[in-house]
């Protein structure tokens, strides 16, 4: 039993070195740079494949082995610098969401390059010479590997402390981590120091990357993702920009993970986002963070004015709505399926947007709800055989309830924070329905999920789908402009003095948050019905991302915005699964090439170009929305 | 050496800073318009205005934080305006902020570091050691964080830190804000010593008496537009212009 402990514990020890450092690099480019990289985990990816091209390249002694690890750093390193001069540059100055989702554009297209270059099978690399055997406690046998991956993480340690505290570059680091419009005027020049702290970050996780190979983990083409979600855990935990912090967190999450095993088998995913979710709630900003001066609310920036349709938009949606009633019966059956989803992720995407536009609250993990939902339906269908009626009240009421729940802690946050807390709520939820097995199928899935009755043709589905998706869409932009749309805006553009004239802010972003679940629950039973079974992916960060995308494509405070979001962006991935084996590629490239011409959204850049035609003047338009909001009050 | 920018009549000092025209604007408000000042080789200009009547902005516009929407800033002939700070920065203008913006978690010492650019021929290069002459206090407390100083003593260090780029040209804003009268007048004879080393100084003030320490000409702003330019002496025989512009 103790040799089991030790080894565990060992174990735990080897896996938090790769893991923090991919979380010091990630963590040190936040403090610097302010962006959210969700690239990071591509670097790491990177590290790993251009390891074993090297490793099989170079000569198998220790020059060669050690050299090819250092190559892959420092060529993950040169990536990082290249991501940065090319595409993050030019997004320093935009909301924070844009870049997150410029830099998720760039895990797309680092997915299908990696595919491209390396086939999609796992690749292993080689053990490490001279490190290949293995010491011996009693029966338990510890690989000599492990033991010199205990030590790396406290050299990198001491070399990233000397690193920032005995060189002039580290020094403007911190300095610029605390103030670098200050560092600026002092004459330094921010370009290069953001490019080389990009370079350093990605350098340390092409290093984890690396050194993840000789312990026997392959590399493969989903590790960037999965290492990501678990490297803002402790980015998060340890607190956003410390070093020392991530150091912490990781050896506590790998600790975590390795005991978890023996305890909870069946929920060590979820607690590692749980040990997440109660320090964000004791120390909102993580174990050795500080507040951020400079960090704004996520989505600030874009100017937050909210107005009516104008007659002329209206008239568009009366024929949209109008096509939508008579074209279906002459659509073939593949169109009926596409439609049917481009409603229900309409709706999806308007539930986000209500969070996330007037709410102001960014949700990484919006997705939960929308699978809880789907749940909800399945495991009453299956195992009460409820019939569909009951089902579809069923899923609001179930994503409600989570919305309840995970809301009343992520309320207390705001910004990254908050971002970080929905998302860990989210992986919570995946890994609950990924491996509690006997309840959800786990991968697998739930299967038979199907419309009963006269709805089960696909015709009579579609409608309801249509009816179901627009209907509670219009019910949330009626929300908007309800007195609870305007207090909830209020409560996002100036706390205090919302308070100051009555408005409980945290009491009405809960009940936001709690609307938003509802419905997105609403669209993932419709989903769950129109697919006929659900799966964990519902709920995966992907999905979530999804609906970032679409309300940031189409515009974060324009409220159709999220309507043409979802249809542009449902619809250019529908088109491209069908023309290329590379859509995500080509997918990415698209948001890339989206956010960096229209940083205000399509429908936010079309609003915009609307006026200043001169069109869009109602009377409405005069009003500021602050003005509004406090009137309404 | 010959004392430069003294009040002695005669010929005139070149013009070292020359603003003019200068607008600017946060989001679509209208806050500097046609702003222009000329400082000359060694003087202190002096920046009148109440609160909120542009002060700080003229000094972000010249520097680059805030870009101007138009106007030229041009530093012995060059013109900097539309440059990014650092670039401006490195042409030879330090900027000390009102709100001080010391890096609290960095040590008096490397806070100077931060600061540190390559010396100019024209001036004496500034070393820590010469910086900690003129402000003892600092001396004392070499590896102390910037956090965990007196408001004081943070306003020694900002005005040192930025004295370590060597600069030709010293934006100071309210540098007596908020300051014990004891430690205004240290910092009016740091001024007139750092005056006697060469350096030309912008100051911007509300206090007249503060300014009247130190200044060789006064330059008076009021919601955004320049009202008044010409000695500090002429200034202070002005009433009506006192009364109109500065009074509170
Ligand atoms: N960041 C800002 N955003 C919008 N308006 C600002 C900002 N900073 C200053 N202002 C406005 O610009 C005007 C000039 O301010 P400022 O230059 O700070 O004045 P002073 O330094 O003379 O007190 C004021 O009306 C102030 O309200
Ligand atoms: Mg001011």
């Amino acid at each position: 039993m103790m040799e089991l402990l030790l080894v565990q514990g060992l174990n735990g020890l080897a896996s938090a070195a790769s893991l923090f450092l991919v979380a010091a690099g990630l963590s040190i480019i936040f403090g610097v740079t302010r962006i959210v990289n969700f690239a990071h985990g591509s670097l790491y990816m990177l590290g790993a494949y251009i390891a074993v091209t090297l490793f099989a390249v170079l000569p198998r002694d220790q020059l060669g082995f050690w050299g090819a690890v250092l190559l892959s750093a420092v060529a993950a390193g040169l990536l990082g610098a290249l991501l940065e001069r090319l595409v993050l540059r030019r997004l320093y100055g935009a909301p924070e969401l844009f870049q997150l989702l410029a830099t998720f554009g760039v895990v797309l297209i680092v997915q299908d390059a990696a595919l491209l270059i390396w086939g999609p099978q796992d690749l292993l690399g080689p053990r490490a010479p001279g490190l290949r055997g293995a010491v011996y406690v009693g029966e338990a046998r510890i690989p000599l590997y492990d033991l010199f991956l205990f030590a790396v993480g406290p050299v990198v340690l001491a070399l990233l402390w000397l690193l920032f505290n005995r060189t002039r570059w580290g020094t403007l680091v911190r300095a610029a981590t605390q103030d670098r419009e200050m560092v600026a005027a002092l004459g330094v020049n921010q370009r290069w120091l953001f490019t080389t702290v990009f370079f350093l970050g990605s350098l340390l996780a092409g290093l984890g990357g690396a050194l993840q190979l000789p312990r026997g983990q392959p590399a493969t083409l989903h590790m960037d993702l999965d290492v990501i979600t678990e490297a803002f855990a402790v980015v998060v935990i340890g607190g956003m920009g410390s070093v020392p912090g991530a150091f912490l967190a990781a050896l506590l999450i790998g600790m975590l993970q390795a005991y978890g095993i023996l305890v909870f088998p069946k929920i060590t995913l979820v607690l590692t986002f749980l040990v997440m979710a109660a320090v964000l709630v004791v120390r909102p900003h993580g174990l050795l963070g500080r507040p951020q001066g400079a960090a704004r609310a996520l989505g600030a920036g874009v100017e937050a004015v909210i107005r009516p349709a104008p007659p002329a938009l209206r008239r568009l949606g009366l024929a949209v709505l109008a096509l939508l009633l008579v074209l279906p019966p002459f659509l073939g059956s593949y169109a009926v399926s596409v439609l049917g989803e481009i409603a229900v992720f309409v709706l999806f995407a308007a539930s986000l947007h209500l969070m996330m536009g007037p709410g102001g609250m960014a949700s990484f993990g919006h997705a939960a709800y929308f699978g809880l939902g789907a749940y909800g339906v399945a495991l009453l269908v299956t195992n009460f055989g409820v019939p569909m009626l009951g089902g579809l009240v069923a899923a609001p009421v179930v994503a409600a309830i989570a919305g309840a729940v995970f809301g009343w802690f992520c309320v207390r946050l705001s910004g990254v924070y908050l971002a970080m807390l929905t998302l860990a709520f989210a992986q919570i939820a995946w890994s609950g329905a990924f491996q509690w097995v006997e309840l959800t199928g786990g991968d697998n899935g739930i299967l038979g999920v199907w419309p009963e009755g006269f709805l089960a043709g696909p015709l009579p589905f579609l409608y309801l789908t249509l009816a179901v998706s627009i209907g509670v869409t219009l019910l949330l932009r009626r929300v908007i402009y309800a007195p609870f749309g305007y207090a909830l805006r209020a409560g996002r553009d100036s706390p205090l003095r919302a308070e100051a004239i009555g408005i409980g802010v945290r009491g009405v972003q809960w009940r936001a948050f709690i609307l938003a679940a509802a419905a997105a629950g609403v669209a993932g039973g419709l989903f769950a019905y129109g697919k006929g079974s659900v799966f964990p992916t519902y709920m995966q960060i992907s999905r979530s991302v999804d609906g970032l995308m679409m309300v940031l494509l189409g515009g974060v405070q324009t409220v159709s915005g999220p309507i043409v979001g979802a249809v542009v962006f449902r619809g250019l991935e529908e088109q491209l699964l069908r023309l290329t084996d590379y859509w995500r590629a080509v997918l990415g490239a698209a948001i890339l090439l989206l956010v960096l011409a229209f940083p205000q959204g399509i429908a936010g850049a079309a609003q915009a170009w609307w006026q200043r035609r001169g069109a869009g003047t109602g009377p409405a338009a005069a009003g500021t929305e602050r003005g509004e909001a406090e009137r309404a009050a | 050496m010959p004392e430069p920018g003294g009040a002695a009549a005669g010929a005139a000092p070149p013009v070292l800073l020359a603003v003019s025209g200068l607008h600017a604007h946060y989001g679509r408000a209208h806050i500097l318009s046609d702003v222009a000042l000329e400082a000359r080789q060694g003087e202190v200009l002096v920046l009148l205005g109440r609160n909120g009547a542009g002060k700080s902005t003229t000094m972000k516009a010249i520097m680059g934080l805030v870009p101007p929407s138009a106007g030229q800033v041009r530093l012995d002939g060059a013109d900097l305006a539309g440059q990014e700070p650092h670039v401006i920065a490195r042409a030879g203008i330090g900027y000390v902020p009102e709100e001080r913006r010391i890096f609290t978690d960095l040590t008096v010492m490397e806070n100077l570091a931060v600061g540190r650019r390559p010396p100019r021929a024209c001036l004496a290069p500034w070393t820590p050691e010469r910086l900690f002459a003129l402000f003892p206090n600092l001396g004392e407390m070499r590896n102390r964080p910037g956090g965990r100083m007196s408001g004081g003593e943070q306003q020694m260090l900002t005005i040192a830190r930025t004295l370590m780029g060597n600069p030709r040209l010293l934006l100071l804003d309210e540098p007596s804000e908020g300051l014990s009268p004891l430690i205004v007048e240290q910092m009016a004879n740091t001024i007139l010593q750092l005056k006697r080393e060469g350096l030309t100084v912008l100051l911007s003030e509300q206090n007249l008496h503060f300014a009247g320490l130190v200044s060789d000409r006064a330059t008076v702003i009021e919601q955004g537009r320049i009202r008044w330019s010409g000695t500090f002496a002429a200034l202070e025989a002005d009433a009506a212009a006192q009364a109109q512009y500065l009074s509170v």
